[in-house]
Protein backbone atom coordinates (compact mmCIF):
# COMPACT_ATOMS: atom_id res chain seq x y z
CA UNK A 1 0.00 0.00 0.00
CA UNK A 2 1.37 3.56 -1.14
CA UNK A 3 1.42 6.67 1.37
CA UNK A 4 -0.65 9.08 0.14
CA UNK A 5 0.46 12.23 -0.77
CA UNK A 6 0.11 14.34 1.80
CA UNK A 7 2.66 16.73 1.41
CA UNK A 8 0.72 18.08 -1.79
CA UNK A 9 -2.75 17.78 0.12
CA UNK A 10 -1.28 20.42 2.98
CA UNK A 11 0.26 22.44 0.47
CA UNK A 12 -2.81 23.10 -1.24
CA UNK A 13 -4.75 23.23 2.25
CA UNK A 14 -2.02 26.13 3.07
CA UNK A 15 -2.23 27.98 -0.29
CA UNK A 16 -6.13 28.00 -0.47
CA UNK A 17 -5.65 29.07 3.81
CA UNK A 18 -3.44 31.98 2.58
CA UNK A 19 -6.06 32.98 -0.32
CA UNK A 20 -8.89 32.70 1.87
CA UNK A 21 -7.67 35.21 4.69
CA UNK A 22 -4.56 37.46 3.79
CA UNK A 23 -6.04 37.94 -0.30
CA UNK A 24 -9.01 40.88 0.05
CA UNK A 25 -8.76 41.59 -3.52
CA UNK A 26 -11.93 40.46 -5.21
CA UNK A 27 -10.60 39.92 -8.41
CA UNK A 28 -7.70 37.59 -7.21
CA UNK A 29 -10.12 35.73 -5.23
CA UNK A 30 -12.21 35.47 -8.40
CA UNK A 31 -10.23 34.25 -10.12
CA UNK A 32 -8.57 31.69 -7.75
CA UNK A 33 -12.58 29.85 -7.85
CA UNK A 34 -12.00 30.04 -11.58
CA UNK A 35 -8.69 27.95 -11.15
CA UNK A 36 -10.43 25.39 -9.10
CA UNK A 37 -12.99 25.23 -11.30
CA UNK A 38 -10.85 24.50 -13.88
CA UNK A 39 -8.59 22.24 -11.71
CA UNK A 40 -11.62 19.88 -11.07
CA UNK A 41 -12.28 19.60 -14.77
CA UNK A 42 -8.79 18.88 -15.45
CA UNK A 43 -8.47 16.33 -13.20
CA UNK A 44 -11.39 14.66 -14.25
CA UNK A 45 -10.02 14.83 -17.74
CA UNK A 46 -6.60 13.12 -16.28
CA UNK A 47 -8.59 10.23 -14.61
CA UNK A 48 -9.96 9.32 -17.87
CA UNK A 49 -6.69 9.87 -20.34
CA UNK A 50 -4.37 9.37 -17.93
CA UNK A 51 -4.95 6.48 -16.13
CA UNK A 52 -7.55 4.72 -18.40
CA UNK A 53 -6.11 6.26 -21.84
CA UNK A 54 -9.48 7.31 -22.66
CA UNK A 55 -9.17 10.41 -24.59
CA UNK A 56 -12.03 12.68 -24.22
CA UNK A 57 -12.93 15.99 -26.15
CA UNK A 58 -16.12 16.34 -25.05
CA UNK A 59 -15.53 17.17 -21.65
CA UNK A 60 -16.42 20.70 -22.15
CA UNK A 61 -20.09 19.43 -23.17
CA UNK A 62 -20.47 17.62 -19.89
CA UNK A 63 -19.31 20.60 -18.16
CA UNK A 64 -21.87 22.54 -20.42
CA UNK A 65 -24.52 19.99 -19.13
CA UNK A 66 -24.54 20.39 -15.95
CA UNK A 67 -24.36 23.87 -15.87
CA UNK A 68 -27.44 24.15 -17.56
CA UNK A 69 -29.23 21.45 -16.40
CA UNK A 70 -28.40 23.41 -12.65
CA UNK A 71 -29.72 26.83 -14.23
CA UNK A 72 -32.94 25.81 -15.95
CA UNK A 73 -33.86 23.79 -12.54
CA UNK A 74 -32.77 26.54 -10.19
CA UNK A 75 -34.20 29.69 -12.07
CA UNK A 76 -37.55 27.97 -13.92
CA UNK A 77 -38.37 25.39 -11.55
CA UNK A 78 -37.37 27.28 -8.25
CA UNK A 79 -35.56 24.05 -6.88
CA UNK A 80 -33.02 24.77 -4.47
CA UNK A 81 -29.29 25.30 -6.22
CA UNK A 82 -27.96 22.46 -3.88
CA UNK A 83 -30.38 19.68 -5.30
CA UNK A 84 -30.00 20.79 -8.30
CA UNK A 85 -26.29 19.70 -8.74
CA UNK A 86 -26.93 15.91 -8.16
CA UNK A 87 -29.48 16.35 -10.83
CA UNK A 88 -27.17 17.71 -13.00
CA UNK A 89 -24.81 15.42 -12.39
CA UNK A 90 -27.12 12.14 -12.78
CA UNK A 91 -28.52 13.87 -16.20
CA UNK A 92 -24.64 13.83 -17.41
CA UNK A 93 -24.23 10.14 -15.68
CA UNK A 94 -27.30 9.28 -17.90
CA UNK A 95 -25.69 10.70 -21.03
CA UNK A 96 -22.69 9.63 -20.79
CA UNK A 97 -23.66 5.90 -20.11
CA UNK A 98 -25.64 5.80 -22.97
CA UNK A 99 -23.32 7.54 -25.73
CA UNK A 100 -20.19 6.25 -23.98
CA UNK A 101 -21.16 2.43 -23.58
CA UNK A 102 -21.10 2.21 -27.74
CA UNK A 103 -18.23 4.80 -28.54
CA UNK A 104 -16.18 3.32 -25.84
CA UNK A 105 -15.43 0.48 -28.20
CA UNK A 106 -13.32 2.48 -30.04
CA UNK A 107 -9.37 3.35 -29.91
CA UNK A 108 -7.28 6.73 -30.24
CA UNK A 109 -8.30 8.38 -33.57
CA UNK A 110 -12.07 7.44 -33.74
CA UNK A 111 -12.53 7.42 -30.15
CA UNK A 112 -11.07 11.40 -30.35
CA UNK A 113 -13.54 12.13 -33.60
CA UNK A 114 -16.44 10.34 -31.75
CA UNK A 115 -15.95 12.51 -28.27
CA UNK A 116 -15.25 15.42 -30.40
CA UNK A 117 -18.56 14.85 -32.35
CA UNK A 118 -20.63 14.30 -29.29
CA UNK A 119 -19.39 17.55 -28.13
CA UNK A 120 -19.97 19.56 -31.11
CA UNK A 121 -24.02 18.18 -31.18
CA UNK A 122 -24.29 19.01 -27.29
CA UNK A 123 -22.90 22.40 -28.49
CA UNK A 124 -25.03 22.64 -31.45
CA UNK A 125 -28.05 21.91 -28.92
CA UNK A 126 -27.01 24.53 -26.37
CA UNK A 127 -27.53 27.31 -29.41
CA UNK A 128 -30.06 26.04 -30.87
CA UNK A 129 -32.58 25.11 -28.04
CA UNK A 130 -33.33 28.63 -27.37
CA UNK A 131 -36.20 28.08 -25.99
CA UNK A 132 -34.90 26.42 -23.36
CA UNK A 133 -31.49 27.59 -23.17
CA UNK A 134 -31.14 31.67 -24.14
CA UNK A 135 -28.98 30.72 -27.36
CA UNK A 136 -26.43 31.90 -28.04
CA UNK A 137 -27.01 35.32 -26.00
CA UNK A 138 -27.22 33.21 -23.11
CA UNK A 139 -29.11 32.31 -19.90
CA UNK A 140 -29.48 34.61 -16.88
CA UNK A 141 -30.90 35.66 -13.71
CA UNK A 142 -29.57 32.36 -11.59
CA UNK A 143 -29.56 32.67 -7.87
CA UNK A 144 -27.31 32.01 -5.51
CA UNK A 145 -26.35 29.39 -3.52
CA UNK A 146 -27.79 29.46 -0.04
CA UNK A 147 -26.60 27.21 2.62
CA UNK A 148 -28.37 27.45 5.86
CA UNK A 149 -28.26 30.97 6.36
CA UNK A 150 -24.93 31.84 4.28
CA UNK A 151 -25.61 33.32 0.78
CA UNK A 152 -22.61 32.40 -1.26
CA UNK A 153 -23.20 35.72 -3.30
CA UNK A 154 -19.60 37.41 -3.06
CA UNK A 155 -16.63 36.56 -4.18
CA UNK A 156 -15.09 35.54 -0.38
CA UNK A 157 -17.71 32.93 0.57
CA UNK A 158 -17.90 31.62 -2.56
CA UNK A 159 -14.31 30.85 -2.74
CA UNK A 160 -14.36 29.15 1.21
CA UNK A 161 -17.07 26.97 -0.02
CA UNK A 162 -15.12 25.89 -3.56
CA UNK A 163 -12.39 25.47 -1.57
CA UNK A 164 -14.00 23.03 0.60
CA UNK A 165 -15.92 21.00 -2.25
CA UNK A 166 -11.86 21.23 -4.06
CA UNK A 167 -10.06 20.04 -0.72
CA UNK A 168 -12.62 17.09 -0.78
CA UNK A 169 -12.36 16.28 -3.88
CA UNK A 170 -8.65 16.08 -3.93
CA UNK A 171 -8.63 13.92 -1.17
CA UNK A 172 -10.71 11.58 -2.44
CA UNK A 173 -8.58 12.02 -6.06
CA UNK A 174 -5.52 10.80 -3.96
CA UNK A 175 -7.80 7.91 -2.04
CA UNK A 176 -8.49 6.70 -5.76
CA UNK A 177 -4.84 7.33 -7.03
CA UNK A 178 -3.24 5.06 -4.01
CA UNK A 179 -6.29 2.42 -4.54
CA UNK A 180 -6.23 -0.83 -6.37
CA UNK A 181 -9.23 0.59 -8.96
CA UNK A 182 -6.20 2.27 -9.82
CA UNK A 183 -3.85 -0.03 -11.00
CA UNK A 184 -7.03 -1.60 -12.78
CA UNK A 185 -7.71 1.34 -14.88
CA UNK A 186 -3.84 1.23 -15.59
CA UNK A 187 -3.95 -1.71 -16.34
CA UNK A 188 -6.75 -1.17 -18.87
CA UNK A 189 -4.93 1.69 -20.68
CA UNK A 190 -1.82 -1.01 -21.04
CA UNK A 191 -3.06 -3.89 -22.40
CA UNK A 192 -6.99 -4.87 -22.90
CA UNK A 193 -6.52 -8.41 -24.58
CA UNK A 194 -4.41 -8.60 -21.42
CA UNK A 195 -7.03 -7.20 -18.65
CA UNK A 196 -9.81 -9.54 -20.64
CA UNK A 197 -7.37 -12.73 -20.18
CA UNK A 198 -7.42 -11.84 -16.55
CA UNK A 199 -11.05 -11.44 -16.15
CA UNK A 200 -11.82 -7.97 -16.00
CA UNK A 201 -14.22 -6.25 -18.27
CA UNK A 202 -12.53 -3.54 -19.98
CA UNK A 203 -15.56 -2.58 -21.97
CA UNK A 204 -17.93 -2.26 -18.74
CA UNK A 205 -15.39 -0.33 -16.38
CA UNK A 206 -14.08 2.21 -19.06
CA UNK A 207 -18.36 2.96 -19.56
CA UNK A 208 -18.12 3.71 -15.93
CA UNK A 209 -15.44 5.68 -15.62
CA UNK A 210 -16.39 7.85 -18.86
CA UNK A 211 -20.12 8.24 -16.95
CA UNK A 212 -18.59 8.91 -13.65
CA UNK A 213 -16.05 11.33 -15.02
CA UNK A 214 -19.07 13.04 -17.01
CA UNK A 215 -20.68 13.31 -13.47
CA UNK A 216 -18.36 14.96 -11.71
CA UNK A 217 -17.62 17.33 -14.53
CA UNK A 218 -21.40 17.99 -14.73
CA UNK A 219 -21.44 18.66 -11.12
CA UNK A 220 -18.45 21.37 -11.63
CA UNK A 221 -20.56 22.70 -14.26
CA UNK A 222 -23.71 23.10 -11.39
CA UNK A 223 -21.13 25.20 -9.17
CA UNK A 224 -19.58 27.38 -12.13
CA UNK A 225 -23.42 28.06 -12.88
CA UNK A 226 -24.19 29.92 -9.21
CA UNK A 227 -20.42 31.30 -9.36
CA UNK A 228 -20.96 33.17 -12.66
CA UNK A 229 -24.74 33.97 -12.60
CA UNK A 230 -24.56 33.85 -16.39
CA UNK A 231 -23.86 31.22 -18.77
CA UNK A 232 -23.43 31.26 -22.51
CA UNK A 233 -22.87 27.96 -24.92
CA UNK A 234 -19.41 30.22 -25.80
CA UNK A 235 -18.14 28.86 -22.22
CA UNK A 236 -18.68 25.05 -23.04
CA UNK A 237 -16.98 25.07 -26.72
CA UNK A 238 -14.43 23.00 -28.83
CA UNK A 239 -12.32 25.51 -27.51
CA UNK A 240 -12.68 24.85 -23.59
CA UNK A 241 -12.58 21.15 -24.36
CA UNK A 242 -9.15 21.44 -25.80
CA UNK A 243 -8.11 23.77 -22.63
CA UNK A 244 -8.76 21.15 -20.51
CA UNK A 245 -6.79 18.55 -22.52
CA UNK A 246 -3.92 21.20 -22.76
CA UNK A 247 -4.55 21.32 -18.30
CA UNK A 248 -4.02 17.74 -17.99
CA UNK A 249 -1.59 17.26 -20.52
CA UNK A 250 0.96 19.94 -19.55
CA UNK A 251 0.26 19.30 -15.97
CA UNK A 252 1.18 15.64 -16.15
CA UNK A 253 -1.26 12.62 -17.24
CA UNK A 254 -1.47 9.68 -14.84
CA UNK A 255 -0.70 12.09 -11.44
CA UNK A 256 -3.15 13.19 -9.65
CA UNK A 257 -0.87 16.61 -8.94
CA UNK A 258 -0.87 16.55 -12.91
CA UNK A 259 -4.15 17.98 -13.19
CA UNK A 260 -4.22 20.92 -10.55
CA UNK A 261 -0.30 22.07 -11.46
CA UNK A 262 -1.58 22.36 -15.31
CA UNK A 263 -4.63 24.08 -14.35
CA UNK A 264 -3.27 26.44 -12.13
CA UNK A 265 -0.52 27.06 -14.51
CA UNK A 266 -2.72 27.28 -17.81
CA UNK A 267 -5.24 29.06 -16.05
CA UNK A 268 -2.78 31.78 -15.52
CA UNK A 269 -2.04 32.53 -19.10
CA UNK A 270 -4.60 34.19 -19.76
CA UNK A 271 -4.28 36.45 -16.28
CA UNK A 272 -0.34 37.04 -16.83
CA UNK A 273 -0.16 37.79 -20.17
CA UNK A 274 -2.77 39.88 -20.85
CA UNK A 275 -1.03 42.08 -22.82
CA UNK A 276 -1.00 39.19 -24.87
CA UNK A 277 -4.71 38.01 -25.17
CA UNK A 278 -4.73 37.47 -28.58
CA UNK A 279 -1.87 34.99 -28.62
CA UNK A 280 -3.79 32.60 -26.13
CA UNK A 281 -4.67 29.89 -28.12
CA UNK A 282 -1.01 30.01 -29.43
CA UNK A 283 0.81 29.55 -26.35
CA UNK A 284 -1.78 27.41 -25.18
CA UNK A 285 -0.94 24.36 -28.16
CA UNK A 286 2.66 25.83 -28.16
CA UNK A 287 2.95 24.11 -24.50
CA UNK A 288 0.83 21.10 -25.81
CA UNK A 289 2.93 20.05 -28.63
CA UNK A 290 6.35 21.14 -26.67
CA UNK A 291 5.27 18.83 -23.28
CA UNK A 292 3.93 16.03 -25.71
CA UNK A 293 7.42 16.30 -27.64
CA UNK A 294 9.77 16.25 -25.27
CA UNK A 295 8.26 15.53 -21.68
CA UNK A 296 6.01 12.47 -21.87
CA UNK A 297 5.23 12.62 -18.20
CA UNK A 298 4.08 16.29 -18.26
CA UNK A 299 5.69 18.73 -15.75
CA UNK A 300 4.64 16.59 -12.72
CA UNK A 301 6.11 13.37 -14.52
CA UNK A 302 9.07 15.26 -14.97
CA UNK A 303 9.38 16.68 -11.00
CA UNK A 304 8.92 13.46 -10.05
CA UNK A 305 11.99 11.81 -12.12
CA UNK A 306 14.11 14.65 -11.37
CA UNK A 307 13.44 13.70 -7.53
CA UNK A 308 14.20 10.14 -7.57
CA UNK A 309 16.88 10.99 -9.80
CA UNK A 310 18.17 13.23 -6.99
CA UNK A 311 17.25 10.68 -4.06
CA UNK B 1 -33.26 17.44 -57.17
CA UNK B 2 -32.10 20.74 -55.93
CA UNK B 3 -31.05 19.68 -52.83
CA UNK B 4 -29.18 16.78 -54.72
CA UNK B 5 -27.00 19.12 -56.72
CA UNK B 6 -26.15 21.33 -53.77
CA UNK B 7 -25.37 17.65 -51.77
CA UNK B 8 -23.23 16.74 -54.64
CA UNK B 9 -21.88 20.00 -54.37
CA UNK B 10 -20.65 20.45 -50.96
CA UNK B 11 -20.11 16.63 -51.34
CA UNK B 12 -17.82 16.58 -53.69
CA UNK B 13 -15.55 18.78 -51.13
CA UNK B 14 -15.58 16.58 -47.94
CA UNK B 15 -15.05 13.73 -50.34
CA UNK B 16 -11.85 15.68 -51.35
CA UNK B 17 -10.72 16.66 -47.55
CA UNK B 18 -11.88 12.60 -47.13
CA UNK B 19 -9.28 12.04 -49.68
CA UNK B 20 -6.49 13.85 -47.63
CA UNK B 21 -7.31 11.62 -44.67
CA UNK B 22 -6.65 8.46 -46.25
CA UNK B 23 -3.43 9.56 -47.51
CA UNK B 24 -2.13 10.05 -44.49
CA UNK B 25 -4.10 7.27 -42.60
CA UNK B 26 -2.79 4.77 -45.56
CA UNK B 27 0.50 5.35 -44.78
CA UNK B 28 1.01 6.51 -41.21
CA UNK B 29 -2.16 5.11 -39.64
CA UNK B 30 -2.64 8.19 -38.55
CA UNK B 31 -5.72 10.83 -38.43
CA UNK B 32 -4.72 14.15 -39.07
CA UNK B 33 -6.53 16.39 -36.76
CA UNK B 34 -5.41 19.42 -39.25
CA UNK B 35 -7.16 18.48 -42.63
CA UNK B 36 -9.30 21.03 -42.15
CA UNK B 37 -7.02 23.41 -41.09
CA UNK B 38 -4.60 23.22 -44.19
CA UNK B 39 -8.11 23.57 -46.42
CA UNK B 40 -8.55 26.60 -44.81
CA UNK B 41 -4.82 27.40 -45.75
CA UNK B 42 -5.63 27.33 -49.45
CA UNK B 43 -8.30 29.41 -49.03
CA UNK B 44 -6.36 32.14 -47.80
CA UNK B 45 -3.33 31.85 -50.01
CA UNK B 46 -5.63 31.97 -52.90
CA UNK B 47 -7.33 34.88 -51.33
CA UNK B 48 -3.73 37.03 -50.38
CA UNK B 49 -2.40 36.22 -54.02
CA UNK B 50 -5.35 36.10 -56.13
CA UNK B 51 -7.22 39.34 -54.90
CA UNK B 52 -4.92 41.16 -52.87
CA UNK B 53 -1.74 40.85 -54.53
CA UNK B 54 -3.26 40.18 -58.13
CA UNK B 55 -1.41 37.78 -59.40
CA UNK B 56 -3.02 35.95 -62.07
CA UNK B 57 -5.24 32.87 -61.57
CA UNK B 58 -2.71 30.43 -63.43
CA UNK B 59 -0.07 31.23 -61.71
CA UNK B 60 -1.43 32.11 -58.15
CA UNK B 61 -3.22 28.92 -58.28
CA UNK B 62 0.67 26.47 -58.52
CA UNK B 63 1.85 28.89 -55.80
CA UNK B 64 -0.75 28.21 -53.50
CA UNK B 65 -0.71 24.55 -53.99
CA UNK B 66 3.08 24.81 -53.69
CA UNK B 67 2.70 26.54 -50.64
CA UNK B 68 0.29 23.67 -48.98
CA UNK B 69 2.61 21.55 -49.81
CA UNK B 70 5.51 23.19 -48.01
CA UNK B 71 3.66 23.74 -45.28
CA UNK B 72 2.60 20.06 -45.31
CA UNK B 73 6.49 18.89 -45.35
CA UNK B 74 7.30 21.29 -42.53
CA UNK B 75 4.29 19.74 -40.22
CA UNK B 76 5.41 16.26 -40.61
CA UNK B 77 8.96 17.59 -39.75
CA UNK B 78 8.04 19.69 -36.81
CA UNK B 79 5.38 17.77 -35.18
CA UNK B 80 4.89 14.25 -36.25
CA UNK B 81 8.78 13.34 -36.32
CA UNK B 82 10.18 15.30 -33.48
CA UNK B 83 7.74 13.86 -31.36
CA UNK B 84 9.55 11.42 -28.40
CA UNK B 85 6.84 8.81 -27.90
CA UNK B 86 4.66 7.81 -30.62
CA UNK B 87 1.73 6.26 -28.93
CA UNK B 88 -1.25 7.01 -30.90
CA UNK B 89 -3.01 9.17 -28.15
CA UNK B 90 0.23 11.28 -27.83
CA UNK B 91 -0.07 11.70 -32.12
CA UNK B 92 -3.89 12.68 -32.29
CA UNK B 93 -3.54 15.09 -29.07
CA UNK B 94 -0.18 16.61 -30.95
CA UNK B 95 -2.19 17.12 -34.74
CA UNK B 96 -4.97 19.17 -32.52
CA UNK B 97 -2.03 20.91 -30.72
CA UNK B 98 -0.98 21.49 -34.43
CA UNK B 99 -4.28 22.62 -35.63
CA UNK B 100 -5.30 24.88 -32.77
CA UNK B 101 -1.74 26.63 -33.49
CA UNK B 102 -2.29 26.75 -37.19
CA UNK B 103 -5.68 28.62 -36.62
CA UNK B 104 -4.62 31.09 -34.11
CA UNK B 105 -1.54 31.82 -36.40
CA UNK B 106 -3.61 31.89 -39.43
CA UNK B 107 -6.63 34.63 -37.10
CA UNK B 108 -3.43 37.05 -36.91
CA UNK B 109 -2.42 36.92 -40.72
CA UNK B 110 -5.98 37.26 -41.99
CA UNK B 111 -7.88 38.25 -39.22
CA UNK B 112 -11.07 37.32 -38.05
CA UNK B 113 -13.33 38.32 -40.89
CA UNK B 114 -14.80 36.51 -43.26
CA UNK B 115 -12.93 36.87 -46.67
CA UNK B 116 -14.21 36.93 -50.19
CA UNK B 117 -12.29 34.94 -53.18
CA UNK B 118 -13.02 36.78 -56.66
CA UNK B 119 -14.85 34.03 -59.03
CA UNK B 120 -12.73 31.63 -61.27
CA UNK B 121 -15.31 31.40 -64.11
CA UNK B 122 -18.19 33.47 -64.90
CA UNK B 123 -21.30 32.71 -63.11
CA UNK B 124 -24.19 31.34 -65.20
CA UNK B 125 -27.04 28.87 -63.55
CA UNK B 126 -27.25 25.75 -65.75
CA UNK B 127 -31.12 24.28 -65.93
CA UNK B 128 -30.93 20.77 -65.05
CA UNK B 129 -33.50 18.35 -64.94
CA UNK B 130 -35.57 19.62 -61.75
CA UNK B 131 -33.40 22.94 -60.43
CA UNK B 132 -30.71 24.92 -60.99
CA UNK B 133 -26.98 24.21 -60.84
CA UNK B 134 -24.35 27.36 -60.98
CA UNK B 135 -21.07 26.56 -63.03
CA UNK B 136 -19.22 26.96 -59.81
CA UNK B 137 -21.11 24.17 -58.35
CA UNK B 138 -19.88 22.31 -61.85
CA UNK B 139 -16.30 23.54 -61.56
CA UNK B 140 -16.19 22.02 -57.83
CA UNK B 141 -17.56 18.54 -58.94
CA UNK B 142 -15.24 18.48 -61.68
CA UNK B 143 -12.43 19.56 -60.20
CA UNK B 144 -12.83 16.84 -57.23
CA UNK B 145 -13.38 14.18 -59.53
CA UNK B 146 -10.40 14.82 -61.48
CA UNK B 147 -8.35 14.97 -58.77
CA UNK B 148 -10.06 11.65 -57.26
CA UNK B 149 -9.01 10.27 -60.78
CA UNK B 150 -5.69 11.90 -60.83
CA UNK B 151 -4.55 10.64 -57.08
CA UNK B 152 -6.24 7.03 -57.87
CA UNK B 153 -3.70 6.65 -61.15
CA UNK B 154 -0.84 8.30 -59.29
CA UNK B 155 -1.19 5.28 -55.96
CA UNK B 156 -2.02 2.77 -58.76
CA UNK B 157 0.71 3.29 -61.39
CA UNK B 158 3.37 6.18 -60.39
CA UNK B 159 6.68 4.51 -58.12
CA UNK B 160 5.72 6.94 -55.16
CA UNK B 161 2.30 5.90 -55.13
CA UNK B 162 3.43 1.91 -54.81
CA UNK B 163 5.54 2.52 -52.39
CA UNK B 164 2.96 4.84 -50.91
CA UNK B 165 1.06 1.39 -50.52
CA UNK B 166 3.60 -0.81 -49.93
CA UNK B 167 4.28 1.26 -46.65
CA UNK B 168 0.89 1.16 -45.84
CA UNK B 169 0.91 -2.72 -45.78
CA UNK B 170 3.89 -3.09 -44.41
CA UNK B 171 6.66 -0.72 -43.21
CA UNK B 172 9.27 -3.11 -42.37
CA UNK B 173 9.26 -4.96 -45.38
CA UNK B 174 8.85 -2.41 -47.73
CA UNK B 175 12.19 -1.03 -46.16
CA UNK B 176 13.72 -4.70 -46.68
CA UNK B 177 13.03 -3.57 -49.98
CA UNK B 178 14.82 -0.79 -50.27
CA UNK B 179 11.68 1.84 -50.47
CA UNK B 180 12.94 5.27 -48.26
CA UNK B 181 9.83 5.21 -45.64
CA UNK B 182 10.65 8.26 -44.15
CA UNK B 183 10.40 10.40 -47.49
CA UNK B 184 7.03 8.53 -48.00
CA UNK B 185 5.76 9.53 -44.67
CA UNK B 186 6.93 13.49 -45.91
CA UNK B 187 5.50 12.92 -49.07
CA UNK B 188 2.13 11.31 -47.81
CA UNK B 189 1.52 14.64 -45.38
CA UNK B 190 2.83 16.96 -48.41
CA UNK B 191 0.30 15.58 -50.96
CA UNK B 192 -2.47 15.34 -48.68
CA UNK B 193 -1.77 19.17 -47.61
CA UNK B 194 -1.90 20.22 -51.13
CA UNK B 195 -4.97 18.10 -51.75
CA UNK B 196 -6.81 20.18 -48.72
CA UNK B 197 -5.35 23.31 -50.44
CA UNK B 198 -7.19 22.26 -53.67
CA UNK B 199 -10.52 22.32 -52.00
CA UNK B 200 -9.54 25.19 -50.23
CA UNK B 201 -9.44 27.09 -53.39
CA UNK B 202 -12.38 25.96 -54.92
CA UNK B 203 -14.83 26.57 -52.24
CA UNK B 204 -13.30 30.07 -51.03
CA UNK B 205 -15.56 32.01 -53.87
CA UNK B 206 -18.67 30.10 -52.49
CA UNK B 207 -18.53 29.86 -48.78
CA UNK B 208 -16.11 32.82 -48.49
CA UNK B 209 -12.81 31.91 -46.04
CA UNK B 210 -12.39 32.70 -42.56
CA UNK B 211 -10.08 31.62 -39.69
CA UNK B 212 -12.16 29.29 -37.87
CA UNK B 213 -13.38 27.05 -41.16
CA UNK B 214 -10.72 24.07 -40.38
CA UNK B 215 -12.89 22.43 -37.90
CA UNK B 216 -16.10 21.92 -39.73
CA UNK B 217 -14.96 21.03 -42.83
CA UNK B 218 -12.07 18.46 -41.16
CA UNK B 219 -14.68 16.97 -39.26
CA UNK B 220 -16.97 16.56 -41.94
CA UNK B 221 -14.47 14.95 -44.02
CA UNK B 222 -13.63 12.79 -41.37
CA UNK B 223 -17.29 11.86 -40.87
CA UNK B 224 -16.70 11.70 -44.78
CA UNK B 225 -14.05 9.32 -44.63
CA UNK B 226 -15.53 7.00 -42.13
CA UNK B 227 -18.72 6.92 -43.86
CA UNK B 228 -17.15 5.42 -46.70
CA UNK B 229 -14.35 3.39 -44.53
CA UNK B 230 -10.80 4.80 -43.83
CA UNK B 231 -8.00 3.31 -46.51
CA UNK B 232 -10.44 3.05 -49.47
CA UNK B 233 -10.15 6.24 -51.76
CA UNK B 234 -13.06 5.32 -53.98
CA UNK B 235 -15.05 4.86 -50.70
CA UNK B 236 -14.03 8.18 -49.62
CA UNK B 237 -15.38 10.17 -52.28
CA UNK B 238 -18.85 8.41 -52.32
CA UNK B 239 -19.02 8.53 -48.51
CA UNK B 240 -18.69 12.64 -49.58
CA UNK B 241 -21.55 12.67 -51.85
CA UNK B 242 -23.46 10.30 -49.60
CA UNK B 243 -23.07 12.75 -46.74
CA UNK B 244 -23.40 15.95 -48.31
CA UNK B 245 -26.63 14.59 -50.13
CA UNK B 246 -27.63 13.49 -46.76
CA UNK B 247 -27.01 16.74 -45.72
CA UNK B 248 -28.55 19.08 -47.88
CA UNK B 249 -31.57 17.24 -47.48
CA UNK B 250 -31.84 17.10 -44.04
CA UNK B 251 -31.65 20.90 -43.90
CA UNK B 252 -35.19 20.65 -46.09
CA UNK B 253 -36.78 18.43 -42.98
CA UNK B 254 -35.04 19.97 -39.71
CA UNK B 255 -34.24 23.81 -38.90
CA UNK B 256 -31.38 24.66 -41.14
CA UNK B 257 -29.17 25.75 -37.43
CA UNK B 258 -29.01 21.99 -36.86
CA UNK B 259 -27.33 21.28 -39.82
CA UNK B 260 -23.93 21.12 -39.13
CA UNK B 261 -25.04 18.32 -36.00
CA UNK B 262 -26.43 15.82 -39.08
CA UNK B 263 -22.97 15.49 -39.80
CA UNK B 264 -22.20 14.00 -36.49
CA UNK B 265 -24.81 11.78 -35.92
CA UNK B 266 -23.69 10.69 -39.28
CA UNK B 267 -20.39 10.08 -37.81
CA UNK B 268 -21.79 8.53 -34.41
CA UNK B 269 -23.93 6.05 -36.15
CA UNK B 270 -21.49 4.49 -38.42
CA UNK B 271 -18.92 4.35 -35.64
CA UNK B 272 -21.80 2.33 -33.24
CA UNK B 273 -22.71 0.47 -35.87
CA UNK B 274 -20.27 -0.31 -38.90
CA UNK B 275 -17.20 0.71 -37.46
CA UNK B 276 -14.95 -0.09 -40.63
CA UNK B 277 -17.46 2.17 -42.83
CA UNK B 278 -20.14 1.03 -45.91
CA UNK B 279 -18.10 -0.22 -48.12
CA UNK B 280 -14.44 -1.24 -45.64
CA UNK B 281 -13.65 -4.53 -45.31
CA UNK B 282 -13.20 -6.00 -42.02
CA UNK B 283 -10.03 -6.13 -40.11
CA UNK B 284 -8.69 -8.33 -37.60
CA UNK B 285 -6.63 -6.36 -34.94
CA UNK B 286 -3.31 -7.40 -33.84
CA UNK B 287 -3.75 -8.51 -30.24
Amino acid sequence: MKRLNFSFIILMACVLGYIGTQVSNEYYIGVATLLLIHAVNATALNILLGYTGIISIGQAAFFGLGAYVAAVLSTNYGINPLLTMPVAAAAAFVVAYVVGSPILKLHGNYLAMATLGMGMILYIFMNEMDFITGGPSGFVGIGDIIIGKFDLADEKSFFVFMSIVFMVFLFICELFDKSFLHNKLKFIKNSESACRSYGITPARTKVMVFASMAALTAFNGAIFTFYTHFISPVSFSFKYSVELLAMATVGGLGYITGGVIGAVLLGLVPEIFSAFEEYEMIIYGGLLAVVIMFLPGGIAGTLKRLVKRNA
Amino acid sequence: MQFLYSGLTSGSIYGLVALGFNIIYNTTGLINFAQGEFVMLGGMLIYSLFCVFEVPFYTALPLTLLGCFIIGVLYERVFINLARYKTEINLVTLTIAASIIMRDVAMHIWGRDSLRVDDYIPVVNVQMPGGVISSQSILIIAVSMLVAWGLNMFLKKSKYGKAMRACFDDQTAAETCGINVRSVRIMSFAVSSAMAGIAGVIISPITFVTYDDGIMIGLKGFAAAILGGLGNFWAAVAGGLLLGIFESFSASVIPSGYKDAMAFFVILLILFFKPDGLFGRKKATRV
